[in-house]
């Protein structure tokens, strides 16, 4: 069935919530509100206030209360309403929720769920469009993913939740409303922590993820006119990474562009290119090629058109590796 | 509280007199009109209406109460000799705070929870945690070992007031758990912190949480007078107990140097949240006679003088003087102590001295509950790499 990914999110947290009463969503505007992008609409009428908890205005809260209920035994299911708020909390990600496990040596797991929108594209003001993705990767403790589609977010969020580990789950805000097919069956979901080949090609290797998939899709539609047949692929786990599939494809195609909305200095980008050039360094043709956001603060929403990785700017990527 | 005048700079051409410095440098030594007091620092019982009831304790358990005091303060100096001699890489003393310790840990159950900061040997020895099992976070061997779940006792926490959110989401959990409400079963949380946490964010938040949701937490700050070398003033303009009244709940501000008054109005604290009218705070006003850890010079920032006068109000000192007089304890049962508690320095030696080096694969382990291929990676190369050596010893 055709849903959006918006629904397709709202229908995991369901699903999750009526396999496991220990699992909680909590955030601010979650309850009543729904969320401000409605994610988690009608769940508090379904489950109660108790398991849907519109909370106090307090990121560090949200995150340090969801450690010491995961420590009682419950899975709590945080919503940050913006990429660009989640930094009050971050101390208390960084510092207890990453390390908890580690530290007890494995007595006190804590299996909380870090839900993030992320990404610009939706003309929002200042703090509301960004992608801090890279800085959660660089954290040992966190399992960071993000989806791209409805399918991927409808299975995805329901296997973060199950998961031991406190996962960060990005979701790229600007592609809510698109549609995609859901599958119904779990089986049929490929691993959280897999990256998969969403278009097959042979001229040329694209790895993306997030908001950038359908991006770089199009770009890939677009080559092919020119007869160029992109491989893309959706990192969809950015830690751990699953290099294989990009590995696999670069021993074919000897090119490789990676796309990302995130600034490029100490990216997932920049961690896709060095480990890659060290994989496969007798198969590249050309030297790894990145497409990024820049390296500055988000900009006014007015100037995002210029900011954000684009087809043409994916192309030109192309083009360039290609020419090498 | 008697509050050093504190220099305002108004003229940007005026500097603060030498008595001005003096003053502003000075912690806090008097607890108030409003202090809770049971055991005065002369050993004498003083009558309190609103917590006698909460200090209905037998000789034996007053015999035990001060058993506890020596043997956590021989713990404690243990720990620090152990430091001095190499042993430690640091040591966090809780020399002075003995009684805030033992007093409030004492009034716990065994199904209450715990979350301590990083200070709270005496509690941990309250929740039956071996004092040789703190020592591993201070010789670097391990981030904490003892049983977590069973004791109920959370890991240290180092990071400045973190816990106080744990421990409000701990407690709101027991709350959704229908733990709350029967004073008899009912559970509670504690959540222990210092005068300098409470101005971090996550405390007055952890406030916020508890209020919000009802929860059976009781926050116990203990008022030490210091943040490393920062007083009390730099903190907060009013006393910390009375900063619960703008979040709605109760704040009491305790003699922290008295056992029997901690183990009261804990346990009064506990009944409250035990029974659904939590959170509460409570101050207990202590001092640090230490320095804030091995690394620290507490000379430097404070004057002697300071020190002298919380000697005269030494926690354990006092329950001696009231078994003695008041009770005619003899001698041969301080004496008695006194060799236990020899004993279990030498055995903290020991155990601290024969303590195993962590292997190598220890780095790479529980990090995560479904094994990341990175760290595996990395593990597999680094313990070849480790192996390689002719000795096997890297």
């Amino acid at each position: 069935m055709a849903t959006t990914l918006a629904k397709a999110l709202n229908d995991g947290l369901r699903a999750a919530m009526e396999r496991d009463p220990k699992v909680l969503v909590m955030g601010e505007d979650v309850g009543r509100l729904g969320g401000v992008f409605r994610i988690t609409d009608g769940l508090q009428k379904d489950f109660g206030e108790q398991r849907v908890l519109d909370t106090p205005l307090s990121e560090s809260g949200i995150i340090g209360a969801a450690v010491g209920l995961a420590v009682r035994g419950f899975r709590p299911v945080c919503e940050i309403q913006f990429d660009g708020f989640v930094f009050p909390g971050f101390d208390q990600i960084v510092s207890q929720l990453a390390k908890l496990r580690y530290r007890t040596q494995g007595a006190v797991p804590v299996p909380v769920v870090v839900r993030i929108p992320f990404g610009g594209g939706i003309g929002a003001v200042e703090h509301h469009s960004e992608s801090p993705e890279s800085l959660f990767a660089h954290v040992a403790g966190l399992k960071v993913v993000a989806c791209s589609n409805p399918a991927d977010a409808y299975w995805m969020i329901q296997q973060a939740i199950l998961t031991d580990d406190p996962v960060i789950f990005f979701e790229p805000k600007r592609r809510y409303w698109e549609k995609g097919e859901v599958e119904a069956d779990l089986d049929a979901a490929p691993p959280l922590h897999s990256a998969r080949v969403v278009r097959a090609g042979s001229t040329l290797t694209v790895a993306t993820y997030g908001p950038m998939v359908k991006t770089c899709l199009d770009a890939a539609t677009a080559a092919a006119e020119d007869g160029h047949e992109l491989e893309v692929v959706d990192l969809r786990s950015l830690s751990p990474l699953d290099l294989e599939p990009v590995a696999e494809s670069v021993r074919r195609t000897g090119h490789l562009v990676v796309v990302s909305e995130a600034p490029s200095e100490a990216s997932i980008t920049a961690e896709v290119a060095a480990r890659i050039q060290q994989e496969c360094f007798f198969s590249l043709e050309a030297p790894v090629l990145r497409v990024t956001g820049f390296d500055t603060p988000y900009p006014p929403s007015r100037l995002e058109d210029d900011y954000l990785p684009d087809l043409d700017r994916v192309l030109d990527a192309v083009d360039r590796s290609l020419a090498w | 509280m008697d509050k050093p005048q504190a220099w305002v700079p108004t003229d940007p051409r005026s500097r603060p007199s030498q008595s001005q410095v003096v003053a502003g440098l000075k912690g806090v030594d008097a607890g108030g009109p409003e202090l809770v007091q049971l055991l005065t620092p002369e050993g004498e019982r003083v009558p309190d209406e609103r917590f006698d009831r909460y200090a209905d304790v037998s000789l034996d358990e007053l015999k035990s109460l001060y058993r506890d005091l020596v043997l956590v303060r021989r713990a404690d100096r243990e720990g620090n000799s152990l430091q001095r001699q190499g042993e430690l890489g640091i040591w966090v003393p809780l020399l002075g705070q003995e009684a805030a310790q033992v007093g409030s840990g004492r009034a716990l159950r065994p199904t209450d929870m715990c979350f301590p900061s990083y200070r709270e040997h005496g509690v941990a020895w309250c929740r039956g945690v071996d004092p040789a099992e703190l020592l591993g976070i201070f010789r670097g061997t391990d981030h904490g070992s003892w049983d977590f779940t069973g004791k109920r006792f959370h890991p240290y926490t180092i990071v400045i007031g973190n816990q106080c959110l744990n421990a409000a989401g701990y407690a709101m959990g027991q709350r959704f758990e229908s733990k709350v409400g029967d004073p008899d079963t009912g559970e509670a949380t504690i959540c222990y912190f210092g005068d300098g946490a409470t101005s971090q964010g996550d405390v007055h938040e952890g406030f916020v949480w508890a209020a919000a949701y009802d929860a059976p937490l009781v926050f116990f700050c203990q008022n030490n007078q210091w943040a490393i070398s920062v007083p009390l003033n730099r903190q907060t303009r009013v006393p910390l107990y009375q900063r619960a009244r703008g979040y709605g709940f109760p704040g009491v501000r305790v003699d922290g140097n008295d056992v029997l008054a901690c183990l009261a109005v804990t346990r009064w604290a506990l009944e409250e949240c035990r029974t659904g009218n939590g959170p509460v705070l409570i101050e207990a006003f202590t001092y640090r006679m230490d320095a804030h850890t091995t690394s620290d010079d507490a000379t430097r920032y404070r004057l002697a003088g300071e020190v002298e006068l919380w000697k005269l109000k030494d926690p354990i000192e006092r329950v001696r003087v009231h078994l003695a007089r008041r009770h005619g304890v003899e001698p041969e049962f301080f004496d008695g102590v006194e060799a236990e508690a020899n004993e279990l320095g030498e055995r903290l030696r020991a155990f601290c001295r024969a303590m195993a080096q962590p292997g190598p694969e220890r780095m790479f382990s529980e990090v995560y509950a479904d094994p990341s291929p990175q760290v595996e990676a990395e593990r597999a190369e680094y313990l070849a790499y480790h192996a390689s050596f002719v000795d096997g010893e890297g």
